[in-house]
């Protein structure tokens, strides 16, 4: 039988969530309800007695000092009067993260007839409101539908279960007699997301096999050539046409990854690039004994329809990439970047089956959060931009940083080697992830699509990683990877595509039965990873793992067939040629086009009092205060964060970059950064390339690194590449990719890409702004040597170092207005490099006290956030900023946003070493740190023309997003 | 010199015990990472050791409560061999999860029956929030010795507000000097949010059992062993150590004095 347990805070505690919910709800707008109490609901299915039940609660569940509880008998619960009661659960089938815990918790109180334990989160919320109001407090912010319900009559619930049995059905799919229609009607049904071509390549190679593939085969080689594995359109062939200043010209690409991004590595030869664009994440240099690896990832569809599942997951996956590197790397770092609707986009636009920005962002800040707090992973970087294009669909990409001995950095997979699975179990979450990333959102998305989302379990993960690590130490096994996006399928495909794999599908351990054999297959539940192991290492790792509680079960090996044989109670379901699934699909030719659009500058008046126009700029949700998320990650879990996300005299600053020390006891640190800016792109993506390139690299140079080594990752997030507009803005920015980091001499090491990310509501396809994130890597030999952006002290000389030019183009500033303009930022690289250079040498002999790069707002932003972080004030003189453009106005030199420049305070003793370090390049002693708290700028015509108090400053950068 | 050993207790969802080993073997000490699961089959002998240290993280992914499934582990399967190193007069520190799980074991504030007292529970903000703070320090208890009045740490929970069963209990825990760190701010002074970070009943931010030998606090003090964890150490390059190193020396040289023989 079931009991059901609720359990509420006593009177006289402060009801966080409850209290939480309270506030959600007036942002809705909704001003009826007064109050909100929150009740955790357990419900413990098995043969207990009551006063088995009584102990469990007293002893586990219950906080004797803050929560009273009672066992709900009842079959309905008394309505009280003016009470409304929420009662929401997770949809069968959705792992309940808590029941594992609680389990073990009852196990160990010495109660064994326990079988299940669910919860259920009731909220019973008091006031006036209508019954289509609740409903709507209960869709935007209770629960989800793909993974929760709300429990109907709040009568006390049965457990449902899936424990059903599965009879093996052996499905082949006729496609020897289907006609191009019946292909097209498979492919789409199956949500196999092939085209014709790949369709009659399939039906040929079964032809010649004389036999038609299984389901299980069907669906295999569909996800091993879905865009998401194998990136097809990068790998592809692209007739690319360019109309740009009113030339013409044309080009056919032949993978277009290899002639652009892979094409700068390959020319560079850095003797420091270890492992690139092979393995799960790029790997360069450390110091003697260690390398290095960096992966950045999105998972941007499903955080569009499950925010905190989707971010969490997306988390959780990316840090198995460096776990899944070479033979194991241990994470030391996580980034994150967002992308999302404008927080105060108004309910009524929504488009159907979308969720509102904010429960968006709250959602997918949670899902990180979650995730990489649980694994002990500090998040120290990251970036949140804001479009109304992004509310369908918005951006999540999330970037892992691991450490490995230089020794473990490669694997080698031998037949006979047993296939292993490691970590959590496999249940049917997650189906047709690979494939459902591989097209466009629709607002149907949400409900065929629901099997591909889920819910991490991080202490799942975090376990399967202290084990790893040391059976890696342990020389356990010969190759790794991680169980992403394909499951079981594209793990053991990838391994095994040189040698052959056997897998017995039904020796994979399953979190419930009833899971065919294809569902075992190409799930994608969580937490997994694949060894191979020489059989006699096989008992020492199980053992090991064993030892702390991580399942490892041996469900096949590698063979020299090449050939991929799956069985099913000794059954033979699937056997196709490695060959043919790795090599065999037809080479896609897409098209491509790009012209490129004039904008008008527009005419704005020039202000002379500037203030306001600053004030608003540091309103900007893209440039105020991230402090609300940024606290909610523990960026400092390991120890080694050194710079920190937020600096400052009362720590609250935005840091350019992070500094981490991986090995405590070393000299050596780690600083990643990130760039992104797809405002830029809608005037000319190559532009919006290169200045993410220089922004990312930059951002090292500010926190006192250097370019000798730095490595760079590539995200391209697009719209659905099938169009010729979209793909052209794609292939113009990976040009501008290449010859800027060739520019540079800075190699891609590593690089992913989503497409396909638009959002269809009834026939009307809307695209996210085509969006490069480019995140850079650097080691730093030294970390004394790093410097924080904020004002140190008055009296202090500040410099503005790089050329301002008349490139408002996609600026914050223009956008006031509602203007686009065309001169958008470009990069000399030239001089961009001999400045980092100098730069780099100031900061090696400690010449600088402070240094901020200028990004969105130019000079005026980033010299307040400087003064207002270091709580002094600053008096610029714009005179002496280095201009290059004729027309030149105050407006634009203090916010244009030309790459390539920095804010840089230096001592007045240094003045002299200072300036002779940067003989010859653009600089300007533009003004100086002053002891109060004014912050002063003098236009080009001596007259004050911003003249604000820091404080004030600082309110209206922090106030936007302090939630 | 002997090195007094420190058994850094481990489990699923751990995770700042390589930082807490490292804090303790730079206070001299030598510092294992022990999984429970070894001491509970009991591969590993607790009493091998003079220091028992309960690291930061997210044991059982604080699922019902946060150290709650641990401490109930604790309580079931090594409730014999924990009141006994207890009654050896060795030593113990839980730092976040690991107060987290001191508290609700009822190690803290400390009696034969490790019932529950106090607890920790969720942050008035209602979120996880990572920042530092300063900490008034009282030095009667034997990991506060020769502390400075304030110091500064760094925090990172979600469940850090401290609470008490009742008035009498609080007022035990003053009358016995417990309350050991209170959050405060720059200048020693009691403060609202953020100052409080989680709204803890009397600014409490760790308390001591009655014999001053087993210490819990949410701040991290072995995230503030080095003076480059300082958050503003690149403006005064000339501190020396971190604020948090004493603490693990305290630890350390009692060990060494009672315990170095063994």
């Amino acid at each position: 039988m079931s009991w059901k347990i609720e359990i509420r805070d006593l009177p006289g505690i402060f009801d966080a969530v409850g209290q939480g919910i309270k506030k959600d709800i007036l942002d809705l707008g909704i001003t009826g309800v007064r109050d909100v109490s929150f009740v955790q609901v357990y419900i413990l299915e098995g043969s207990l007695s009551e006063e088995q039940v009584r102990k469990i609660c007293e002893e586990l569940l219950v906080d004797p000092i803050a929560q009273s509880y009672k066992i709900v008998l009842e079959l309905r619960s008394v309505k009280v009067l003016g009470e409304h009661v929420v009662e929401v659960a997770y949809n069968p089938g959705v792992m309940d993260p808590v029941e594992e815990s609680a389990l073990k918790g009852i196990r160990d109180l010495g109660v064994s007839s326990v079988t299940a334990v669910k919860t259920a989160k009731k909220y019973l919320i008091k006031g006036r409101f209508t019954a289509s109001q609740l409903k709507i407090i209960s869709q935007k912010l209770l629960y989800n539908k793909l993974i929760q319900h709300v429990v109907p009559g709040v009568q006390s619930q049965a457990l449902t279960t899936l424990e059903t049995g599965y009879q093996l059905d052996l499905i082949t799919i006729d496609l020897f007699g289907a006609t191009t229609k019946k292909l097209m009607e498979l492919s789409q049904r199956g949500q196999l997301f092939l085209n014709l071509d790949e369709m009659n390549c399939i039906k040929i190679y079964f032809k010649n096999l004389g036999r038609n593939p299984t389901d299980i085969e069907l669906e295999t080689v569909a996800q091993t050539w879905s865009e998401h594995c194998y990136h097809k359109t990068f790998r592809g062939r692209i007739d690319y046409k360019e109309v740009v200043g009113g030339k013409t010209s044309k080009k056919k690409i032949d993978n277009l990854l290899k002639s652009t991004i892979m094409k700068v590595t390959n020319e560079l030869k850095k003797p420091w690039c270890v492992s690139v664009f092979h393995d799960n994440s790029g790997i360069i240099k450390f110091d003697d004994r260690y390398n290095i690896c960096f992966k950045v990832e999105t998972h941007n569809h499903p955080s569009a329809l499950e925010p905190f599942g989707g971010a969490n997951t997306g988390i959780g996956g990316v840090i198995r990439d460096p776990m899944g590197t070479g033979l194991g790397a241990k994470p030391i770092l996580n980034t994150d970047v967002f992308c999302f609707g404008l927080p105060d986009y108004p309910f009524s636009k929504l488009p159907v089956g979308t969720l509102h920005p904010k429960r968006v962002m709250k959602g997918v800040v949670s899902g990180v959060r979650d995730y990489g707090n649980k694994m002990g992973i500090p998040t120290v970087n990251g970036a949140i931009l804001f479009h109304n294009h992004f509310v369908g669909n918005p951006l999540v990409y999330c970037g892992t940083v691991g450490i490995m001995p230089k020794e473990k950095s490669f694997k080698q997979v031998e037949t006979g080697d047993f296939i292993v699975v490691v970590g959590g179990r496999t249940g049917r979450d997650g189906i047709h992830g690979a494939t459902f990333s591989s097209g466009e959102l629709t607002h149907e998305s949400e409900k065929v699509s629901s099997g591909a989302v889920q819910i991490g379990n991080p202490i799942q993960e975090k376990k399967v990683l202290d084990v790893l690590l040391q059976a890696r130490d342990k020389n356990l096994y010969d190759a790794i990877t991680d169980c992403g996006a394909g499951g079981l399928s594209s793990a053991v495909g990838e391994m095994g595509s040189e040698l052959g794999a056997r897998v017995d599908l039904d020796k994979i351990p399953l979190k419930y039965t009833g899971l065919s054999y294809m569902e075992i297959w190409i799930s994608e539940s969580q937490e997994r990873m694949v060894l191979a192991v020489p059989p006699e290492k096989s008992d020492a790792l199980i053992e090991l793992f064993k030892a702390e509680n991580v399942e490892a079960t041996v469900i096949g090996e590698f063979t020299d067939t090449r050939k991929l044989e799956l069985y099913y109670q000794r059954n033979l379901v699937c056997n196709i040629d490695m060959q043919f699934l790795h090599k065999g699909n037809p080479k896609i030719e897409k098209k491509a086009e790009y012209v490129q659009q004039h904008h008008r500058e527009p005419k704005i008046p020039l202000a002379k009092d500037l203030t306001p126009f600053l004030q608003r700029l540091l309103s900007r949700y893209d440039i105020c205060s991230k402090e609300w998320v940024i606290r909610q990650y523990d960026h400092e879990v390991q120890g080694g964060t050194i710079l920190k996300p937020l600096t400052g005299i009362v720590n609250d600053g935005p840091s350019d970059a992070s500094v981490v020390k991986p090995l405590l006891d070393s000299k050596k640190g780690v600083i990643v950064s990130n760039g992104i800016n797809f405002r830029f792109g809608f005037i000319d993506p190559y532009w919006m390339a290169a200045s993410c390139i220089d922004e990312a690299l930059r951002q090292i140079i500010a926190v006192g690194g250097s370019l000798k080594e730095v490595a760079i990752l590539d995200n391209f997030c697009w719209g659905n590449p099938d169009k010729p507009d979209r793909l052209g803005s794609l292939v113009r920015t990976a040009y501008g990719c290449y010859d800027i980091a060739r520019g540079f001499g800075v190699p891609f090491i590593s690089g992913k890409d989503s497409l396909y990310n638009e959002f269809t509501e009834h026939g009307k396809s809307i695209a996210i702004p085509g969006t490069i994130l480019i995140s850079a890597i650097s080691v730093m030999d030294d970390v004394e040597k790093t410097v924080s952006m904020y004002a140190k002290e008055s009296g202090d000389l500040v410099y503005v170092v790089g050329e301002t030019s008349n490139e408002l183009g996609g600026s914050h500033y223009f956008d006031l207005f509602g203007a686009l303009g065309n001169n958008v930022p470009k990069v000399n690289t030239v001089l961009a490099k001999k400045i980092f250079s100098a730069l780099s040498k100031a900061t090696g002999k400690g010449l600088i006290r402070a240094m901020h790069d200028c990004s969105e707002g130019g000079i005026g932003v980033a010299a307040a956030e400087m003064a207002f972080s270091g709580g002094l004030g600053m008096e610029l003189f714009l005179s002496e900023v280095p201009y290059k453009s004729k027309n030149s106005r105050n407006d634009f030199i203090l916010f244009s946003e030309s790459n390539s420049r920095f804010i840089v305070e230096v001592a007045k003793k240094d003045q002299k070493v200072f300036e002779k370090s940067l003989r010859g390049l653009p600089f300007g002693l533009a003004g100086c740190i002053s002891k109060n708290k004014a912050f002063k700028v003098y236009g080009l015509d001596g007259k004050t023309c911003i003249n604000a108090d820091i404080d004030e400053l600082k309110e209206f950068w922090q106030k936007p997003l302090r939630w | 010199m002997v090195r007094p050993k420190v058994c850094v207790l481990r489990t699923a969802g751990t995770n700042c015990d390589k930082e807490t080993a490292f804090a303790f073997a730079k206070a001299g000490a030598e510092a294992d990472l022990v999984h429970v699961n070894s001491l509970v089959s009991a591969t590993i002998d607790l009493h091998e050791y003079s220091i028992l240290a309960f690291p930061g993280g997210f044991s059982y992914g604080d699922d019902i409560a946060s150290g709650k499934v641990f401490a109930n582990e604790l309580r079931c399967k090594l409730g014999e061999e924990l009141r006994e190193f207890v009654k050896d007069g060795k030593l113990i520190i839980g730092i976040c999860n690991g107060f987290q799980i001191l508290v609700k074991s009822g190690l803290l504030p400390g009696n034969d029956l490790l019932k529950q007292e106090t607890s920790l529970i969720i942050n008035d903000s209602g979120k996880f929030e990572s920042r530092w703070a300063y900490l008034k320090t009282k030095n009667n208890c034997v990991w506060t010795k020769s502390l400075p009045k304030v110091i500064y740490l760094p925090v990172a929970h979600g469940e850090g507000k401290f609470v008490a069963k009742d008035k009498k209990t609080l007022e035990r825990l003053k009358k016995n000097k417990q309350i050991i760190f209170q959050y405060c701010d720059a200048d020693g002074e009691f403060a609202g949010y953020p100052e409080n970070p989680n709204g803890s009943t009397d600014h409490i931010a760790g308390i001591c059992d009655e014999t001053g030998r087993i210490l819990g606090l949410m701040p991290h003090p072995e995230r503030h062993v080095l003076r480059q964890q300082h958050p503003r150490w690149t403006q005064n390059k000339k501190n020396m150590e971190g604020d948090g190193l004493q603490i693990f020396k305290n630890g350390v040289e009692y060990a060494k004095k009672h315990f170095g023989e063994a």
